[in-house]
């Protein structure tokens, strides 16, 4: 398999990525205008992560590391998850 | 002499290595920016009619174009590491450049966002800002503590990248050895996945 030492993204792939992170940005531009009180902020986040994760996947090039490097990743996301989770535990049932 | 110090060289360089050490920053940085945006949740669900309030009065129109602005110069980024690997620095130095280009502008438009809001006394610790409800207090204090450090994370970003542009002139980045440029990639898309929460945060969710 290819690894991030030896694969070389394309140029098309990245303007293809780009295009997607914009079409998003308009999306979520619209939906904010919407104003859909309780939901837009749900559906404004969902968009967000789905641009975040276009660029971890192919700007960031975490499609092509390793399971170390993924590992990581998904441990510190995970330990933020906990971080603000029990926060909101303490905040709501203090 | 030249050819031992290019043994030397390759034999020092790791790429799996710096690019591991590249990622633990930048959970550090995760987290840093992460407890910042729990911070902000938590007032917002705290005060959510203030935040309300607060965010309408944002400047929906320079949000949107430093968004813009940082997603294309990611890309430019991006762009900037395939063509030096595909060999071509001239290339390269260009998309390099064009990324330091829009960093600028979109601390330019942030200098024009700042400056009309503290125009209309609204800064930190202002007397018109502590005459408003807490929780605008709250929005305000966050809205400036986080595209303030995002803000400084920018002009850091400027200042490395001009450095790797430098070294990519003087062929100290090349099609073999390119983990530093890589490097800094990660970092400038990490600044942008950051803007990418921060702006229906701050500018959208009214």
């Amino acid at each position: 398999m290819e690894d991030a030492r030896t694969h070389i993204t394309d140029y098309k792939t990245y303007a293809f990525v780009w295009a997607g992170l914009l079409l998003l940005t308009a999306l979520t531009i619209t939906v904010g205008a919407m104003h859909l009180s309780r939901y837009s902020v749900l559906i404004c986040l969902a968009i967000a992560s789905c641009k975040a994760l276009l660029v971890l996947t192919y700007f960031m090039h975490l499609r092509y590391e390793g399971a170390l490097i993924k590992g990581v990743i998904f441990m510190a996301i995970l330990t933020l998850t906990v971080i603000i989770g029990l926060t909101f535990v303490d905040v709501w049932y203090r | 002499m030249e050819t031992i110090n290019d043994k030397a060289e390759e034999g020092r360089s790791d790429y799996k290595g710096a690019k591991l050490g590249m990622w633990f920053f930048l959970i550090t940085e995760i987290l840093f920016f992460g407890v910042m945006f729990m911070l902000y949740s938590v007032n917002r669900s705290k005060y959510p009619h203030a935040f309300h309030i607060a965010a309408l009065e944002e400047n929906l129109v320079i949000g949107s174009v430093n968004t813009i602005i940082l997603i294309t110069s990611s890309f430019t980024m991006a762009l900037s590491i395939t063509a030096i690997r595909r060999g071509n620095k001239m290339l390269s130095s260009w998309l390099q450049l064009a990324t330091i280009v829009m960093a600028c502008l979109f601390l330019i438009n942030k200098y024009f966002e700042w400056s009309a809001k503290i125009r209309l006394g609204i800064y930190p610790a202002s007397p018109a800002l502590l005459q408003k409800d807490k929780g605008e207090v709250l929005f305000y204090s966050l809205y400036y503590v986080m595209t303030g450090i995002h803000g400084f994370h920018v002009l850091v970003g400027i200042g490395v990248i001009s450095t790797m542009l430098f070294f990519t002139l003087k062929e100290k980045i090349n099609s073999e050895s390119f983990v530093k440029l890589e490097n800094t990639g990660l970092y400038w898309h990490f600044v942008d996945i950051v803007w990418i929460y921060l702006f229906p945060l701050f500018y959208l969710v009214t």
